[in-house]
């Protein structure tokens, strides 16, 4: 609908004025192509500068053995980071890399549980809250801004204050649970292996319901009534056109939400960085790569296994491109 | 089921969304406000009213300095990125060219970029041009996420304005930049500042570059000034302190968002839901 190709329409008159129209039209697209480009080379620059250069160089330096202090002077060693056989001779040997890493193996097991987990929950209760912001009702305006807050506070500053919550012997989480009975006794939530990554999920579930709740909203609100008053009138049971009605129409909008949730939590990494530091139950990739990159001075090693992130959440992108089969060409809906 | 059971359900369950969302920061507020040993009593209402955390915070330190270095990185982006956007949606939206859904699907595919992806070569980057440890590699490095997401908003705002209204610019000769500027600009106020707003917390609130391009105290953003607060030792985490810092950056975002809540809805939707 966008298609802006001339701005003067075709006239019934006389020939030449018409040729001289397309004359002045195709001067014109071109004038307006030229100027595309040039709006778009300086956004085209930068993101060429601050992604795909950079990049390209972290690929690189995952095929090298750069180290922190060292970085020019890469060399570049193959697939060496990611997968070597050491030969002791006699026929022995051994495997190392990336790939055969315990460590790297045991930071994907917890960002797929923590990300299949916490996007599960948050999709159901996004649901749930989603319906209840659909109902009418009094004060909804201000439930829904409610729903905004948890929203809007930096993740750093949930991660602060669910950890004070969490504390074990001052914080409020216990006291309540021992209040009303569920706790006999205080838990160390972020410090005790079996509960640590439960604490990351309920931080992650309190702070990112209220967007999966929106992003449904959306979808609800694109049902159109009528549907109710049919299903009313019918006298079929709410819960059945929910099942029948409502969940098949919103089924594309929850895909969508599920997906952009699922590639944020499988780059977690402020939250358990600074909810539980330095715990092998929770370290997800992100925190792995950043580790190895900065801390432990295995800068090579850290890229690769950037890398191999970005390959996951690349190939889900690809899908989440294909699912919501998105409009690209600007033609409208 | 009875009316009125039906209804008490329902409102129990707005109570524990309201509560469920609103909680934690209000006991955040509470726990900022207490001094001493009160800090380790748990309360549900308040029971003291001290204002000696925020003097902390805000007094000695250099607190104070990290908020205006994250307001200044913010604010700095949000400007690039809008005005590299506005003309790039003219471009991409009422602009017919080979490649246009291409350049569309790549700024796409950037805007789901796990930072973690960049970080090595950001890095050795910001190291050659001498910016490590200065505001200028966050304001650089942040370009990664808010120019993607303002380009794409920007564009699908854009592209549902109706034609004529460019038409008779285009009569009169109107270069593409004066039809930008003069056309476009005034009737996308709106959408300017949803997603001006949305790229304001996407900066303020960002971790992991702050983290690594900056190691200096005076040169921090807040979300890693927070992260590092530490007291006298390991074992002393000084709670009140760390809550009225967050509190503190926490409450003008709120009250942002509270304003323009409609707009950001839409412009959160915007960007997720419509293709």
């Amino acid at each position: 609908m966008a298609n802006v190709q001339a701005g003067v329409p075709p006239t019934d008159k006389a020939l030449d004025v018409e040729r001289k129209g397309a004359l002045a039209r195709s001067d014109l697209s071109r004038q307006r192509l030229r100027s595309a480009w040039l709006f778009l080379t300086p956004m085209l620059l930068v993101l060429a500068l601050v992604a795909g250069w950079p990049l390209l160089k972290t690929i690189w330096f995952s095929l090298t053995n750069a180290s922190l202090a060292d970085l020019e002077g890469a060399e570049f060693v193959g697939l060496r980071n990611y997968w070597e056989y050491v030969d002791y001779g006699d026929g022995e040997g051994e495997y190392f890399g990336l790939l055969f890493d315990p460590q790297w193996w045991n930071a994907v097991y917890n960002t797929v549980y923590y990300s299949v987990i916490s996007v599960a929950i948050e999709t159901v209760l996004g649901l749930v809250f989603a319906l209840v912001l659909n109902a009418e009702f009094k004060g909804r305006g201000f439930v829904r801004a409610a729903v905004l807050i948890p929203w809007a506070i930096p993740t750093i500053v949930s991660a602060k204050m669910w950890a004070w919550m969490m504390n074990d012997q001052f914080g409020i989480l216990n006291d309540m649970l021992m209040t009303v009975g569920i706790l006999s006794a205080p838990i160390a939530w972020t410090a005790n292996p079996d509960t640590a990554m439960w604490a990351v999920i309920i931080v992650d579930v309190w702070k990112t319901t209220p967007f999966m709740a929106l992003l449904i909203l959306a979808g609800l609100q694109m049902v159109p009534g009528d549907v109710y008053e049919a299903a009313k009138i019918d006298g079929i049971h709410p819960v059945k056109v929910f099942w029948k009605v409502t969940l098949p129409l919103i089924r594309p909008a929850i895909l969508v939400a599920v997906i952009f949730r699922a590639l944020d939590a499988l780059r977690v990494f402020d939250l358990i960085y600074v909810l539980t530091p330095n715990n092998t139950q929770t370290k997800s990739m992100s925190v792995f790569a950043q580790e190895n990159l900065f801390q432990f001075d295995k800068f090579a090693y850290g890229s690769a296994a950037s890398t191999l992130l970005f390959l996951v959440i690349a190939f889900i992108t690809l899908f989440y491109i294909k699912v919501a089969r998105l409009d690209l060409g600007g033609r409208g809906k | 089921m009875p009316y009125v059971v039906k209804r008490t359900g329902f409102y129990a369950l707005v109570v524990f969304i309201v509560l469920f969302s609103i909680f934690p920061f209000y006991y955040a507020i509470l726990t900022s406000l207490k001094s001493g040993t009160a800090l380790f009593q748990v309360n549900y209402l308040p029971v003291d009213f001290s204002l000696s955390n925020y003097e902390g915070v805000l007094s000695n330190g250099v607190f104070p300095t990290n908020i205006l270095n994250s307001v200044i990185v913010a604010v700095v982006v949000v400007a690039i990125s809008l005005f590299l956007a506005v003309t790039a949606a003219y471009a991409l939206s009422r602009i017919n060219f080979a490649g246009r859904g291409l350049l569309l699907l790549t700024i796409l595919a950037v805007s789901m970029f796990p930072q973690i992806a960049v970080l090595a070569g950001l890095f050795e980057m910001v190291r050659w041009a001498g910016v490590y440890n200065t505001l200028f590699s966050l304001i650089f490095a942040y370009m990664i996420f808010t120019l993607p997401f303002t380009v794409w908003v920007l564009t699908t705002f854009m592209r549902d304005l109706p034609i004529e209204i460019e038409e008779a610019a285009i009569v009169d000769g109107a270069s593409p930049f004066t039809i930008v500027m003069r056309v476009f600009l005034p009737l996308m106020w709106p959408a300017l500042v949803t997603t001006g707003l949305l790229a304001f917390i996407a900066a303020w609130n960002e971790f992991l570059f702050a983290l690594t391009f900056v190691s200096n105290n005076s040169t921090r953003t807040v979300p890693v000034a927070i992260a590092l607060l530490s007291g006298a030792s390991e074992q002393e985490i000084p709670w009140g302190t760390i809550m009225a810092a967050s509190v503190i950056v926490t409450v003008p975002l709120i009250v942002l968002v509270l304003i323009f809540q409609r707009k950001i809805i839409s412009g959160l939707t915007a960007g997720g839901v419509k293709g």
